[in-house]
């Protein structure tokens, strides 16, 4: 799920064709994801805009029945506070390993950016606002598949108790094993895009992303980030620097 | 086939079929190209919905480690159901290049689609399909490699399209009958790959044919147009 660090002869020759190319999208401003003058990206650009402008809003993905729930991998940062895995950082590890003595009774998900009301939310702050359990299908862009069950709260309900601003048009999630990644605000306001604290009918394990995980059910699997720390509304896109994965070369955009 | 071999004189094609070709070419060769090392990531196929290194296969690919990645550690079982899944941690890398390839081979699909539009367009529109394409007697084409052709253009081609739509997680929201239509989306997968398999033989088969027959000849006429 995380990217591969190899860096391949391949690749250079890509990133080096796609810069000295200088192809740039007409239109595309800085503020119009993905922002990179890289000829793979127009591809990217293509299927995003093109899904927007043609695809019905907010079409529900398929939900499936209990006895269709799966086995499931694991991917990806098992345990952000493991040294020996990808996405550690030494300040995240020692508030994750503290939260995870303690049950997560101090773990906060602060709201940011755009909104009229910056604040924080307990884990139990979170499971008294409405909450949605649905089963859906997991789609890794490794090519897997497989059906689980989550439980967790519409993020459209977080952001309406921190009031998001009229300018607001992404939503930012910042992880403790380190990951930024984003999506738009359609797919943030989108019904079945949960912050999930419940899988398969228990708390979320740890290696799916305790205390609490995105579910975007309408892009594939690396969009539904672990191990929540915050989330900021942006209005500008905001590639999230080293921290982003465009920057490994993986698309922004994910609903393919 | 002997039809074929002793064909007189190619085809003079228009300048049309000539850009709408060259571009289909590249665009379906660098599709196979990309869709080969996404599936070089998890070469292993199912049927139906689902399917993962902790389900059975409907078949490994033998083309690296990954078809059958042996580190998982940490399981955890979900007792309280009835068919009692399990999740577990993968503890290895495996190799990965979806990120480039994956952008790749949907560059790569826009200008597959956009070509193949163009191309339909103009074939239906100058009687193109019917008089050298259609599986009919006539012509300078042979009846097989007229079915040739049309099975590639009008079947196989436009089904590698919705077999790769209905992989996609928003086209599928919008449009769920597609993973009816497939089977689920590890079926889509899978019949995706066969379909890449067949499109391999059939550029196999075409390029021998154009090389067995007079490849200058050929490559002038597709290029030039005489």
């Amino acid at each position: 799920m995380r990217m591969n660090k190899r860096f391949t002869t391949r690749r250079a020759v890509m990133k080096g064709l796609a810069s000295s190319a200088a192809i740039t999208l007409a239109g595309c401003s800085a503020s119009e994801p993905p922002t990179y003058g890289n000829v793979l990206r127009m591809g990217d650009w293509l299927t995003y805009n093109a899904h927007r402008l043609l695809l019905p809003r907010h079409s529900l993905a398929r939900e499936y029945d209990l006895r269709d729930i799966s086995a499931a991998p694991a991917i990806g940062t098992t345990d952000p506070s493991d040294p020996s895995q990808g996405g550690f950082v030494q300040e995240f590890a020692e508030d994750y390993a503290r939260f995870l003595h303690e049950g997560f009774g101090d773990w906060r998900l602060t709201v940011e950016g755009s909104v009229a009301n910056p604040s924080s939310f307990s884990l139990e702050d979170l499971k008294r606002m409405r909450s949605r359990t649905q089963i859906t299908r997991h789609a890794c862009e490794e090519g897997w598949s497989a059906i689980m069950q989550w439980t967790g709260v519409p993020l459209r309900a977080v952001l309406e108790a921190a009031g998001v601003r009229s300018d607001a048009r992404f939503v930012q999630f910042h992880c403790y094993d380190a990951f930024v990644d984003g999506i738009d605000m359609l797919d943030a306001l989108h019904p079945q895009t949960i912050l999930a604290y419940g899988m398969n009918g228990r708390d979320l394990p740890i290696a799916h992303g305790a205390p609490l995980r995105v579910r975007v059910e309408t892009q594939l699997g690396y969009k539904s980030m672990k191990f929540l720390r915050g989330l900021v509304v942006t209005s500008e896109f905001d590639d999230n620097g080293p921290y982003g994965m465009i920057q490994n070369g993986w698309s922004w955009y994910a609903g393919i | 086939m002997s039809n074929a071999i002793e064909s007189p004189t190619p085809q003079r094609h228009a300048l049309w079929v000539r850009v709408s070709h060259w571009l289909l070419a590249f665009s379906v060769l660098t599709l196979a190209y990309s869709g080969f090392y996404i599936l070089l990531a998890h070469p292993r196929l199912y049927w139906g919905e689902v399917g993962n290194d902790l389900t059975p296969a409907l078949l490994e690919l033998p083309l690296n480690d990954n078809h059958r990645p042996e580190a998982w550690q940490q399981t955890v079982t979900f007792d309280a159901l009835a068919n009692k899944p399990i999740s577990a941690s993968r503890t290895m890398e495996i190799f990965n290049q979806n990120g480039w390839a994956r952008s790749l081979h949907f560059l790569a699909g826009w200008i597959f689609v956009v070509a193949g539009a163009f191309y339909f367009a103009f074939g239906v529109a100058t009687r193109h399909v019917w008089r050298d394409l259609w599986p009919r007697r006539g012509g300078s084409y042979s009846l097989l490699q007229r079915w040739a052709y049309t099975s590639v253009a009008f079947g196989l081609l436009p089904f590698m399209v919705l077999a790769g739509l209905a992989m996609s997680p928003q086209v599928v929201a919008a449009f769920p009958v597609l993973l009816d239509i497939f089977g689920g989306h590890q079926s889509a997968r899978t019949l995706h790959f066969f379909g890449f398999v067949a499109i391999i033989s059939f550029v196999v088969g075409h390029v021998a044919m154009v090389v067995l027959t007079g490849f200058g000849r050929h490559m002038r006429a597709m290029i030039v147009g005489k």
